[in-house]
């Protein structure tokens, strides 16, 4: 495949450290637009580190330090004149554990768009309607728009997140195990929901499962330990690794 | 098709973060003003009462004249008062916390004793100074006595000390209980030799607060009858007496000016007291943390 | 291990301990004492709840015998001298007291509270609380002095016309007395938050301001207000500082500048004056503890009402 997309995220020479331990060890990756990436390695490989280091969601630990460079659309994110909320503006991220605010389905949907300074009652409602049309829930509750988000089951509370998300209408999606929380059939009905917004949204997701990464993504990254081993296209990674380690992850001798 | 304006969002980008930025530094000033009433509070008396504060004023008794007033019969009389209040209170209190954690099954006795417990630690203090005035001093017939203010005041820090307590039997490692159980101990074995020792240090810095809370009431003790000027030290329970803060309550409401000075001379002792019994907790916890 | 060691009077350890059970019938008597003696003092504590309210109900009723019960709720006179009952002036006084502490230490605490838990990095936490904490351990009467001898000569500068004993001064002292209380609870239901929450709002753009307002506080409002109905409580009930720096006025008035009498501050009065026992005004002090008594419990059950009835799910 030639790469001819133009670039989302370039990752220069980036480490990370957690107060003295090191997480992330000089990461170079390039993040094509309407891609879907995925991010596979053992747990405490850092990858779940380093997709929350895009939107520079990792800054919550207070101890963090990092190094180099991630230039999202050209612009290095960890400019000091870079505005974070800006950069989580359009770089939506969705997380591990389903994690609806404890508001009604709309208000959820809406809580970007207000805060984003958009109060216009009949926009809010077309976004609501777009975003869940987005995130496939639309017919499962456009009748209950105003019941507590907690009452739906654990796939429709992802669904509802992912829909919050594209309510801003952001760039890239960035998904941290979204599918780990949830039931097979939740599960698939995600990763038919990855495939649909891979039209429109470029999307890096974090994900345990290989065999999720081989079905749902065009480029795969393994880290081990810290260290991005091998980035490539999921086709070529998964059948022709060039790596030894790439090898004796995905053949299952160690992870 | 957007819904959403881009050029919108970014526009407004900056003037959300600088509304943060204003609120942080809000939210800063909030707390700081606890901070600095604090600093006031300390300079204040500081300035106005070291002057007073000498032997003579350790060592006297209170006066008429500002410069030959003492604060010893308010210490000794707090003395006297922890002693009745500290072994009934903590006895009576680490009683029901055992009780309440390790015996009682989860029913609506317990949970009426728990809400009951939580309802009294609301009771005003100066409620409990009635309580006191029926009970001890009038239908007991103690009189206005040690032991009548001591036990008014350990009922009024009952809860705080079963509180404490519960919680620190609460947080004894269950494996602890099932390793003593498995050798054939009993319940009670168990609960002295194993529950206990482990929760004391918790229950110990409990009860050092409790007291201080304690030590530092007046209210209830006006109503029962500590006396304002006393010229006797109590030889022992039965006697009448004063505390610290009726001493530095009467010193404020003197007439002369210069008694105020003997007040902040008096808030010093009694703040050196609580500071020495607050370092005392914060001792004990920090010694028996490192243990467990 | 050589068992024979273990053996003495030719027993073994596992025969001694037979031989001891049964010869020791202490143990299990024991066994059934102890739980009875600790069930008598969890019992005390119900006795003293039975002991409060007989006090004040029993000597209230006899209050009420000798004063109409209709004057007493609705006349705005009080002077017990001159044998005028009227609770009114002796509420207005406490609720005068109440609201201007809650005006403090409302905003105070919960702005320390956001403080504490959104904004400041732990090393500043860690050197903040325990700062709050000690505000929470000072004795009343000393911020009843610092009240009367510090604030009010301040306030005096501001506000001309304002009287020497002032509900004012007292209010205002009350209610930084009580921002720890309101800071610590209202800290306490923010930290139940999860921060899941905080970081769904965040990947969206919110700032930390809208992350909290928005998301933190609706999720820990329960805890929230439950701490704001405990601090009335403890405002109404707050007994030093009043009798201190308010005055001995009682008045049917709202003017904080004016010295006012709350009902706590009454009891002080009559309690440090020459009262014989037995006398209308000896059993006036129980009908205004009652009173005094109705008002904070309706506040605590109230907050923990809120607080059971709409405990937050995340």
């Amino acid at each position: 495949m030639a790469d001819t997309k133009s670039s989302v995220f370039n990752v220069k020479d980036l480490n990370l450290w957690y107060g003295d331990n090191q997480a992330l060890y000089d990461i170079n990756m390039d993040i094509k637009e309407n891609d879907v990436t995925a991010i596979i390695g053992p747990s405490g490989c850092g990858k779940s580190t380093y997709v929350k280091t895009l939107n520079r969601m990792v800054e919550t630990v207070p101890v963090v330090k990092t190094s180099g460079e991630i230039e999202y659309r050209g612009k290095n994110i960890f400019d000091k004149n870079y505005l974070v909320e800006d950069l989580r503006t359009k770089v939506g991220m969705v997380f591990q554990k389903p994690n609806p605010f404890p508001k009604s389905i709309y208000e959820n949907i809406v809580y970007g768009p207000k805060i984003h300074g958009i109060k216009d009652k009949k926009t809010l409602d077309q976004i609501v309607e777009k975003s869940l049309k987005g995130a496939a829930l639309w017919d499962e509750v456009k009748d209950r728009l105003h019941e507590n988000a907690y009452g739906l089951s654990g796939g429709q509370q992802q669904r509802v997140c992912i829909a919050r998300c594209l309510a801003i209408e952001p760039d890239v999606i960035l998904m941290d195990e979204p599918t780990s929380a949830l039931d097979p059939i939740s599960t698939l009905k995600v990763e038919e929901l990855i495939q649909e917004l891979k039209k429109d949204y470029s999307i890096v997701i974090v994900t345990h499962n290989m065999q999720q990464a081989a079905r749902i993504s065009d480029k795969t990254a393994f880290f081990l330990s810290g260290e991005l081993v091998e980035y490539t296209d999921t086709n070529t990674l998964f059948s022709t690794p060039s790596d030894k380690r790439t090898e004796d992850y995905i053949t299952g001798r160690f992870g | 098709m957007a819904l959403i304006n881009k050029d919108t969002v970014s526009n407004k980008m900056s003037g959300r973060i600088l509304k943060n930025k204003i609120a942080k530094v809000i939210f800063f000033i909030a707390t700081i003003i606890g901070l600095l009433f604090l600093g006031a509070l300390a300079y204040r008396i500081l300035t106005q009462g070291l002057g007073s504060l000498d032997m003579d004023f350790l060592t006297g008794f209170t006066s008429q004249s500002p410069d030959r007033a003492g604060i010893k019969a308010g210490v000794i009389g707090s003395l006297w008062l922890m002693s009745v209040t500290a072994p009934v209170t903590l006895i009576i209190g680490v009683a029901t916390a055992i009780y309440l954690e390790e015996y009682a099954k989860r029913g609506r006795f317990t949970r009426f004793i728990q809400i009951n417990l939580q309802n009294l630690a609301g009771v005003p203090s100066i409620v409990f100074g009635l309580l006191g005035l029926t009970i001890f001093v009038y239908i007991f017939k103690t009189g206005e006595i040690v032991l009548a203010g001591g036990l008014t005041l350990g009922l009024l820090v009952l809860p705080v000390i079963v509180v404490a307590a519960q919680e620190s039997i609460r947080s004894v490692p269950n494996e602890l209980r099932e390793a003593s159980y498995g050798m054939g101990a009993t319940k009670w074995q168990t609960v002295r030799r194993i529950v206990l020792p482990a929760a004391i240090p918790g229950i110990l810095t409990g009860g050092i607060l409790a007291l201080s809370r304690a030590i530092g009431e007046t209210a209830p003790l006006l109503l029962v009858g500590a006396a304002t000027a006393i010229f006797t030290l109590p030889s022992g329970i039965f006697d009448p007496y004063t505390a610290m803060p009726i001493q530095i309550y009467s010193w404020t409401k003197a007439p002369q000016p210069e008694f105020e000075y003997v007040a902040s001379a008096g808030i010093i002792v009694l703040l050196v007291i609580l500071l020495l019994l607050n370092s005392i907790a914060v001792f004990i916890r920090n010694k028996f943390s490192k243990r467990l | 291990m050589d068992s024979s060691k273990n053996k003495q009077d030719g027993l073994s350890v596992s025969e001694r301990i037979e031989k001891n059970k049964q010869s020791n019938s202490s143990t299990a008597f024991v066994e059934k004492l102890v739980p009875k003696l600790l069930l008598m003092c969890a019992t005390l504590s119900v006795l003293v709840t039975i002991g409060i309210l007989y006090t004040l109900l029993s000597e209230t009723f006899t209050f009420f015998s000798e004063v109409s019960v209709i004057e007493f709720f609705t006349s705005t006179h009080w002077n017990p001298w001159r044998d005028s009952y009227g609770i009114l002036s002796l509420i207005s006084g406490t609720l005068l007291i109440t609201v201007t502490a809650m005006i403090i230490a409302i905003p105070l605490g919960v702005a320390s509270a956001i403080f504490l838990s959104e904004y400041a990095s732990d090393k500043v936490r860690r050197f903040l609380k325990p700062i709050l904490e000690v505000l929470a351990g000072i004795p009343t009467v000393v911020y009843g002095f610092f009240a009367l001898t510090f604030v009010t000569p301040m306030l005096e500068k501001i506000i001309p016309g304002l009287s020497f004993f002032n509900a004012l001064s007292a209010g205002i002292v009350v209610g930084i007395m009580i921002v720890p209380m309101v800071a610590s609870l209202t800290e306490d239901a923010m930290g139940a938050v999860p921060n899941v929450l905080r970081e769904g709002a965040m990947a969206l753009g919110a700032t930390r301001l809208e992350t909290t307002i928005k998301v933190v506080i609706p999720a820990a409002l329960s805890g929230i207000i439950a701490s704001f109905a405990l601090a009335i409580s403890r405002a109404i009930g707050e007994t030093m500082i009043v009798a201190i720096a308010a005055g001995a006025t009682p008045k049917f008035s709202f003017d904080p500048t004016q010295s006012i009498q709350t009902m706590t501050g009454y009891i002080v009065q009559v309690s440090t004056g020459d009262v014989s026992y037995g006398s209308t005004i000896y059993y006036s002090i129980y009908a205004v503890g009652t009173t005094l008594f109705v008002f904070t419990l309706i506040m605590n059950l109230l907050a923990q009402y809120i607080s059971r009835r709409f405990r937050e799910e995340y």
